[in-house]
């Protein structure tokens, strides 16, 4: 089963890292990932841009543009993962080794529903 | 979370919220930075330990309020408390601060606080200083690094600046929104100045200064995460990021300037180009245009092409046109003469820029773009005469050097064929 493990945390600590700060964590993240490529588990990851950068589409009648993510909360979309896992614990193991690389914020695991690995290249 | 990076990740980042807050209660900006001050130094004893709380800004705001109204009561018995209204809720939780703080509270605090920074009674480098002391929480030291002027100096300097807001009467209530949009325009304007400063750095002190460059991005998020739907700051945002995304490109490994047009188009930093690009086609859609806009627009068609030939000249062209008629100034028809050149030839560029001659006879870069024309045109003896010009007149010595390129090239091509340059 394929699970997204959606990456929360707050954006203005996030942006506040240090360049040095920024590289390290994505060199410790680097690692889990490496081993989950190894296993053949690891789908797409994404890392967004900030949230001033996003646009909401709402799908009212006719539909209305915002400027801004969707939810105002304290703590941010920021990136996402699609990880084959077997089950909840296996997904939850790893959402706690990409945690221990990167600690603070939350990660939300939703098992996908529907999946296409689609063809981009960034 | 042992490793303490990520303690003063999180300082930084509820530093405007936290300074903003205590200076509403205090009034006064030496007592808000210094019980900013306190309150983090009690931070990292408790954080490690307790882990990060649930809102960082609402917790240094309360240990920095109860540990300054303590120093006052101890200290100072006859120096006057703030009024009662301000601190009569001493005894409030975090969750019911952290309640009150959320949403427009922190909106308000933050503005203020950059707006006291950018103070019309003080000069342009003073509202830089002061606002990277108080907002950013950079140290005199790595201000006045940055500055490349003394510690004493840039000491003196925030020393002034701060004596100069508490003389004048800084309005502490929250500001209307006609107050809230004209303030916006300085604090827009103050981002961009620390930015320059960054920016404006010759090669040898380009790596000393970039931190500016960085805090002016972080500072214009904030202020766009605050202002989401403002087109002007979305435009301030992306020319930000889209300048310093050719931070590494911009100079040779001696210092030296390199032009846009010479620069190794695969060092610009993709994930930067590609916010500002967002930001810029985000802002375009509101139809509100304004120079920040369009100057982001112009380095959006610069960013967009994958080599030098491939720029969108005309499209540069009309764009520098609109920002003459906003902001009319000789510089921005200096920098529109440039287009020209490209899309109707060097003759038509010198005719657009002789009417500047009087207005920029001082000015470095009016030489050196006078010079190439009549260089492209063959006036190789003019050419020589506007570039020794320039040199008298750069700033630094990258832009000498620059220059003395130039004249070495013609002097090559003046040498007769089929001789050799005897040197």
């Amino acid at each position: 089963m394929l699970y997204a493990i959606l990456c929360y945390h707050d954006e203005d600590h996030v942006g506040s890292w240090t360049k040095e700060q920024d590289a390290a964590v994505m060199t410790k993240l680097a690692v889990v990932q490496e081993k989950l490529t190894k296993q053949g588990r690891l789908g797409p990851v994404a890392r967004l841009l900030p949230t001033t950068a996003a646009t909401t589409l709402r799908k009212d009648d006719p539909p209305l543009v915002l400027d801004g993510p969707y939810a105002e909360t304290k703590e941010q979309l920021l990136g996402f993962y699609v990880v084959d896992c077997k089950n909840l614990d296996e997904a939850l193991e790893v959402a706690r080794d990409l945690g221990a690389a990167n600690p603070g914020g939350a990660y939300e695991i939703r098992p996908v529903g529907v999946f296409r690995p689609g063809s981009v290249q960034s | 979370m042992t490793d303490t990076a990520w303690i003063d990740a999180a300082l930084t980042s509820a530093r405007p919220q936290a300074v903003g807050a205590l200076l509403r209660y205090f009034r006064n900006l030496d007592t808000a930075e210094e019980a900013f001050q306190n309150a983090c130094l009690r931070a990292l004893k408790s954080w490690p330990q307790n882990g990060p709380p649930r809102d960082p800004a609402a917790w240094l705001i309360m240990v920095g309020r109860n540990v300054a109204i303590d120093d006052i009561r101890r200290t100072s018995k006859q120096q006057a408390l703030p009024e009662d209204e301000a601190i009569s809720d001493l005894d409030d939780a975090e969750e019911q601060l952290a309640e009150r703080l959320d949403g427009s509270h922190y909106r308000d605090d933050i503005l203020r606080l950059l707006f006291i920074c950018c103070h019309p009674d003080l000069p342009a480098t003073q509202q830089i200083a002061l606002a990277l002391r108080i907002v950013s929480g950079l140290t005199v030291k790595q201000i006045a690094r940055a500055f490349l002027v003394s510690e004493a100096a840039m000491e003196q300097r925030i020393t002034r600046a701060k004596a100069r807001v508490a003389d004048a009467d800084v309005p502490f209530e929250t500001p209307g929104a006609v107050e809230r949009s004209e303030r916006l325009v300085s604090v827009a304007a103050m981002i961009y100045l620390i930015f320059n400063e960054g920016y404006s750095a010759s090669g040898d002190t380009a790596e000393i200064r970039s931190p500016l460059c960085e805090e002016a991005i972080r500072l214009a998020r904030l202020l766009l995460r605050l202002f989401q739907s403002e087109p002007e700051i979305m435009g301030l945002t992306a020319l930000l990021l889209l300048q310093h995304a050719r931070a590494a490109a911009r100079f040779d490994a001696d210092g030296a300037v390199i032009l846009l047009d010479d620069q190794d188009r695969s060092l610009w930093n993709k994930s930067l180009i590609a916010e500002g690009l967002a930001l810029i086609d985000k802002a375009m859609r509101h139809r509100r245009s304004g120079p920040y806009q369009v100057q982001a627009a112009i380095a959006a068609l610069h960013a967009r092409a994958d080599k030098p030939e491939d720029t969108d000249w005309t499209q540069i062209d009309l764009l520098y046109g609109a920002l003459e008629i906003m902001q009319p100034s000789p510089v921005v028809t200096l920098n529109r003469a440039v287009a020209v050149s490209k899309v109707k030839g060097p003759e038509a560029a010198l005719d657009m820029i002789e009417p500047l001659a009087q207005r920029l006879s001082n000015y470095f870069h009016y030489f050196g773009v006078r010079g190439a024309f009549l260089m492209q045109l063959g006036r190789n003896d003019e050419a020589r005469t506007a570039f020794d010009r320039a040199i008298a007149l750069a700033n630094t010595s990258a832009e000498a050097a620059h220059i003395r390129m130039h004249l070495d090239r013609l002097q090559r091509d003046s040498q007769p064929r089929g001789k050799k340059a005897g040197r």
